[in-house]
């Protein structure tokens, strides 16, 4: 009996040695972003790498926050431009993604099941392969250079899994209080602003977050579509800025996690419902 | 209710929601049309147009603009491509990255899944939390901290290295000074190091899926199997396995296509787009459009072909799916 609870005691000792291995492999470049975003120079060039910053120092985040990366243009604004197309993206793919998720939740329709397997198709086109059709487009439209074509682009990128998203939580709101509504003398319009809208908010928000990853975390298209240093957004002001040889460390880290934070944190808020919507009905809860 | 012929009793619930909602089957398709516009104009017509172009000698971007001619070359682009020795050397870097970082994904994120529904309650959120550190990071700035971590001078790994004894440093590797150690020069190493980190950011999402899966499974299935005397390594296959088999398939069916066609953390990890030798197709087609001089018909060329490795990738991945909603 003694020897079985000693054979359980070490299993456990072991299971849980493995779990910090794990966590300590997923967080470790996290937490070393972070730390050394805090540390002087002089530590994080130091021959022998501490663990933790011993004098822990804003100057890096200053430098970046302050200084000119070119003449008149700091890393605000490219924090401004990355929030302008990233919150553009988000309320046009949200209202969009709302009237299509209401369509398909809530009417059978002739051509629905084809719908829905087309959102499910298209949101594996692999996008790398459309940088030089819609660089053309851009071209065309006339919108080379300018924020609006990477909202334009990002639109189309995150609306067919804000689609699917979107049409669980929508389904999920009882018709009989839309009904009940009807029955009342409310119209279309009115069940869907005061009854189904204020219900599928909070899924709304979740699939929000996502497309603002989306768009937030985007290079590629950023990179090709972009040419004015000052219109970059940061994916791009970092590649350029910061990712060349004989790399400032110190800044990079600190834009690093300011680039990071708002990202982990909307990321931990959705986490839940991307892998139902990825995974799409295959784990049943 | 769905006859046309209806009793009396029957068309007494004309008015009710059901039958409204039959009478005006235009608002569905009203409600869509947006997002078919969208879909169509941002998504399937540049699929249209990336074909299309790979049918064109296109190397100068007033063309793009339409103020110059368009020469239609025929299958020339292709034959360029397909009879390129270059070619064949992407192809074989493309598919044996994709092949190695899935086989790596799902084993370490199948492993960390089963862990994590063995730990207790406590452990298993401290380490579900850290997991999902790694798949929140975005790719951009995840590359940025392992080429930092990667640093000749005075990055943790070239400490380490050179924290090891001389003398073992020596037998092993034939030097003992890491410092201004190239990790990215050979094509070998930064391949290792490019699914280092990619398997360390696509991991947590088996990890996750793969729980999620075994917390719908009965454990009764389980204990049955194991006080029949079953170790954990053939309750896994015979038990696990089977039961979330549809789940396995779509987790790799997905790793697969986001594998193959790996971009921002290859870009910054390489610098850009000048480190040939490590090229795979997504980054092969983007080089060859936009690297001055660009060459837009070549490039979306090496796209179609891309897209159509996906597109069997991707066939398997709709069928699952949809087998899945049929049986659900």
């Amino acid at each position: 009996m003694t020897r079985r609870a000693a054979g359980a005691g070490v299993k456990r000792l072991a299971l849980n040695g493995a779990g910090l291995l794990v966590a300590l492999f997923a967080a470790f470049p996290v937490y070393w972003m972070i730390a050394t975003s805090l540390k002087p120079s002089s530590e994080i060039f130091s021959s022998t790498p501490r663990p933790m910053p011993a004098e822990p120092t804003l100057e890096h985040y200053r430098q970046i926050l302050t200084g000119n990366l070119i003449p008149g243009v700091t890393f605000a604004d490219f924090f401004l431009n990355s929030a302008i197309v990233a919150v553009s993206t988000v309320l046009l793919s949200g209202l969009v993604a709302l009237l299509a998720a209401t369509a398909v939740a809530r009417f059978r329709f002739t051509l629905r099941t084809s719908f829905l397997i087309m959102l499910l198709v298209v949101q594996m086109i692999p996008l790398e392969a459309l940088v030089i059709p819609l660089f053309l487009m851009i071209q065309r439209l006339g919108l080379y250079n300018t924020l609006p074509s990477l909202i334009l682009t990002y639109l189309g990128f995150s609306l067919p899994f804000a689609v699917w998203m979107l049409r669980g939580f929508v389904a999920a709101v009882p018709r009989e209080l839309e009904e009940a509504a009807a029955i009342d003398g409310a119209n279309r319009a009115q069940i869907f602003r005061r009854i189904l809208f204020p219900l599928v908010a909070p899924g709304l928000v979740a699939t929000s977050i996502f497309s603002f990853i989306t768009a937030w975390n985007e290079l590629i298209f950023a990179l090709t579509f972009i040419n004015d240093q000052e219109r970059y957004t940061l994916p791009v002001a970092m590649t350029f800025f910061f990712g060349r040889d004989d790399t400032a460390w110190g800044p990079v880290m600190a834009a690093s996690t300011l680039f990071t934070l708002p990202v982990i944190v909307f990321f931990l808020l959705v986490q839940r419902r991307m892998v139902s919507g990825l995974v799409a009905g295959a784990v049943k809860g | 209710m769905t006859t046309l012929t209806e009793t009396p009793e029957t068309s007494a619930a004309r008015e009710t929601p059901a039958r409204r909602r039959r009478r005006v089957d235009r608002l569905p398709y009203l409600l869509l049309l947006p997002c078919l516009v969208i879909i169509g104009v941002l998504l399937l017509w540049p699929l249209g147009q990336v074909v299309a172009m790979s049918f064109y000698r296109l190397n100068n971007v007033r063309q793009l603009r339409g103020d110059r001619e368009w020469p239609w070359v025929g299958l020339a682009n292709y034959v360029e491509i397909l009879g390129d020795p270059f070619f064949r050397t992407v192809l074989r870097n493309t598919v044996l990255f994709a092949a190695a970082n899935v086989l790596l994904t799902m084993v370490l994120g199948t492993l960390v899944g089963l862990l994590l529904n063995r730990l207790g309650r406590k452990m298993a959120a401290f380490v579900a939390s850290c997991v999902m550190l790694a798949w929140a990071t975005p790719a951009l700035t995840g590359t940025i901290v392992w080429k930092w971590i990667f640093d000749d001078t005075s990055g943790l790994v070239t400490w380490l290295f050179n924290a090891l004894p001389d003398g073992l440093s020596q037998s092993l590797f034939g030097h003992s000074d890491w410092t201004g150690y190239g990790w990215f020069n050979s094509p070998l190493l930064f391949f290792s190091i490019l699914t280092l980190v990619v398997v360390w950011h696509s991991f947590p999402f088996i990890a996750v899926s793969v729980l999620a899966g075994l917390k719908s499974v009965p454990s009764e299935l389980h204990e049955a199997a194991r006080v029949d005397g079953a170790g954990p390594w053939k309750v896994f296959w015979k038990v696990t396995f089977p039961l979330l088999r549809p789940v396995f398939g779509i987790l790799i069916v997905l790793s697969t296509i986001w594998d193959f066609k790996v971009f921002t953390q290859q870009f910054v990890l390489a610098g850009g787009t000048q480190d040939r030798p490590t090229f795979m197709l997504s980054i092969y087609s983007y080089a060859e459009a936009f690297s001055p001089p660009p060459k837009y018909g070549l490039g979306a060329s090496i796209a179609v072909i891309l897209t159509l490795i996906l597109l069997v990738v991707t066939g398997l991945y709709v069928r699952m799916v949809l087998k899945q909603e049929e049986d659900a």
